[in-house]
């Protein structure tokens, strides 16, 4: 049987839960799909030691107007249809209009030993810390790229980890040049500055990065590149990531039109939030990295849109394209440093899930090839990782995706589709 | 703050702050989660359910992602050896 929805809105991140508010102000049946136990996407993870910030606890209040689908997950469409599996089942959810927030993941570049237990994402090791994961007293490198990294660190250090640096691969000058763009942004400088106030007394090094992770069936070590020369740190965990990936998959699945002039692609969308598919919506993350201000504005456009209102959609577009030019900062001044796609030698997994090497892969062009006859990309991740990573790489752009979306059980699958109104 | 939960990870009784994933409380016992195709000890990548490296058996199930499932009472769960 299938329910429907006025507005189906996929990611309760703080894109979904905008779009859920505006869409409930106007009256209509909305539904909210996340795959987590809990609202709040990424950056309003619950945490178990601290509260959530105020604009967090408010987003979450408007889940008491909609029907609210925790831990379900998408993994398939049909004609205005979702497929979506949740702990004791499969339901068939329609919609009149879909809003689709499913945010980014951490860009992931492999290196000799990121495999290794204790290696994880910057984010991921906030995100863990935040689920309850011990970090306390451990000794805690953080590495990569981007502003993330101080995010990821004050909740490393809130929780207790004994921080031995951040080491930001962006050189000195591009980091400083992109602290006096901040001028431009108080809202976002006082947060910086809030967060180095947090993060007082943690060395944060430019022009550095991690070369190689030691360990025989856990970390132990890591080598160190900078601007004076390499250095061995004995550390217990290693938080490093380069950036973020539009999660684009559902998206593609459902044929909206993606831009690929970067490397990762986005959902593409005009500024009221319309994808190439009539009656679809996206915002957030999935439309191209812009934070948590540009997320919280598109969602509430793409709520009013999803439930007809032009006139208040149209009213936040000037807040928008503010919000959006914040966000062409980071990637100018965080590109990455040529030199970290060569870390990975022949020897290096690049596949996590089928153990694929990159010294396997050594022939192939094209991302579908290379599947067929390594494996790589064909494991439960279904290549959000190593797909990523090789696209970053430059060796190909990751391939489309193929339903389900993430690994289902057969009943999911097997259910039934309605069949096709008028 | 909440209350605990209480579960066993590899048969070892574990108390976790309510609203805990099942990852965390796995952390507090073992630094492995899985085996690789290869033999290969792994642990959780991603934190938010994109990797499956954090993959393991919870009451019997296999191949659940346990950044993504709260910890509760009387759960059993077991890493893969
Ligand atoms: C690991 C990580 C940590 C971060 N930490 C911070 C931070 O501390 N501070 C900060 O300012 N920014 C942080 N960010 C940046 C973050 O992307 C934005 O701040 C903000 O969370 C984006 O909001 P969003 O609503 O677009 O997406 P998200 O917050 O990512 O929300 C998307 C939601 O969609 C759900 N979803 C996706 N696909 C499906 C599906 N198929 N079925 C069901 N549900 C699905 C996800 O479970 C998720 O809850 C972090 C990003 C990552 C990846
Ligand atoms: S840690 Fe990546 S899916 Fe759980």
């Amino acid at each position: 049987m299938t329910e429907h929805y006025d507005v189906l809105v996929v990611g309760a991140g703080p894109a979904g839960l905008a779009t859920a508010q505006a869409a409930a102000g106007h009256g209509a049946r909305v539904g909210v799909i996340d795959a987590q136990p809990r609202p709040g996407g990424q950056v309003w993870r619950h945490d178990v030691r601290q509260a959530s910030p105020h604009a967090a606890r408010h987003a979450f209040a408007a889940l008491a107007r909609v029907e609210w689908l925790a831990r379900h997950s998408v993994v398939g469409a049909e004609t205005q249809v979702l497929r979506v599996e949740h702990p004791d089942g499969v339901r068939l959810l329609g919609y009149g209009a879909l809003v689709l927030a499913t945010g980014a993941r951490e860009l992931m570049l492999p290196f000799p030993g990121w495999t290794l237990p204790g290696v994880s994402g910057a984010g991921g090791l906030q995100a863990l810390a935040k689920q309850g994961w011990p970090v306390a007293g451990k000794r805690v490198l953080v590495s990569g790229t981007g502003p993330l990294l101080l995010a990821a660190a004050a909740t490393l250090r809130a929780h207790g980890a004994h921080l031995l640096g951040i080491h930001e691969q962006a050189p000195t000058a591009a980091v400083h040049a992109f602290a006096r763009q901040m001028l431009h942004w108080p809202a976002r400088a006082v947060q910086a500055i809030s967060l180095r106030t947090r993060l007082a007394g943690v060395a944060y090094r430019c022009g550095s990065f991690v070369r190689r992770a030691n360990g025989d069936d856990r970390l132990q070590s890591v080598d160190i590149e900078g601007p004076d020369g390499a250095q061995q740190v004995e550390c217990d965990l290693l938080a490093t990531g380069y950036g973020l990936v539009p999660n684009v998959e559902l998206a593609q699945l459902l044929g909206c039109a993606l831009a690929a002039h970067d490397t990762h692609p986005h959902v593409q969308v005009d500024a009221l939030s319309r994808t190439s598919v009539a009656g679809i919506h996206a915002a957030g993350e999935l439309c191209g990295i812009g934070g948590l201000a540009a997320a919280r504005i598109e969602g509430a456009i793409a709520g009013h849109m999803a439930a007809g209102d032009l006139t208040a959609a149209s009213a936040l577009l000037p807040a928008r394209a503010r919000a959006r030019r914040f966000a062409g900062l980071l990637s100018t001044h965080f590109a990455l440093d040529p030199r970290l796609r060569t870390l990975a030698t022949p020897q290096t997994t690049i596949c996590r899930c089928e153990d694929v090497t990159l010294g396997e892969l050594g022939g192939y062009t094209d991302a579908r090839d290379a599947k067929l006859a390594t494996r790589c990309g064909m494991g439960a991740c279904q290549g959000r990782i190593c797909g990523s990573a090789l696209a970053e790489l430059g060796r190909f752009p990751r391939s489309g995706p193929r339903p389900p979306l993430f690994p289902a059980r057969l009943a999911t699958l097997a259910e039934a589709s309605p069949p096709l109104s008028d | 703050m909440s209350g605990l939960v209480r579960l066993t990870v590899n048969g070892c009784a574990v108390e976790m702050p309510d609203g805990s994933s099942v990852a965390a409380a796995v952390a507090t016992v073992t630094p492995h989660f899985r085996r690789s195709v290869r033999g290969e000890s792994r642990a959780p990548l991603c934190g938010m359910g994109v990797c499956f490296e954090c993959r393991l058996r919870i009451d019997g199930v296999a191949h659940q992602r346990a950044c993504m499932i709260p910890a509760r009472n009387g759960m059993q769960v077991q890493t893969d050896d």
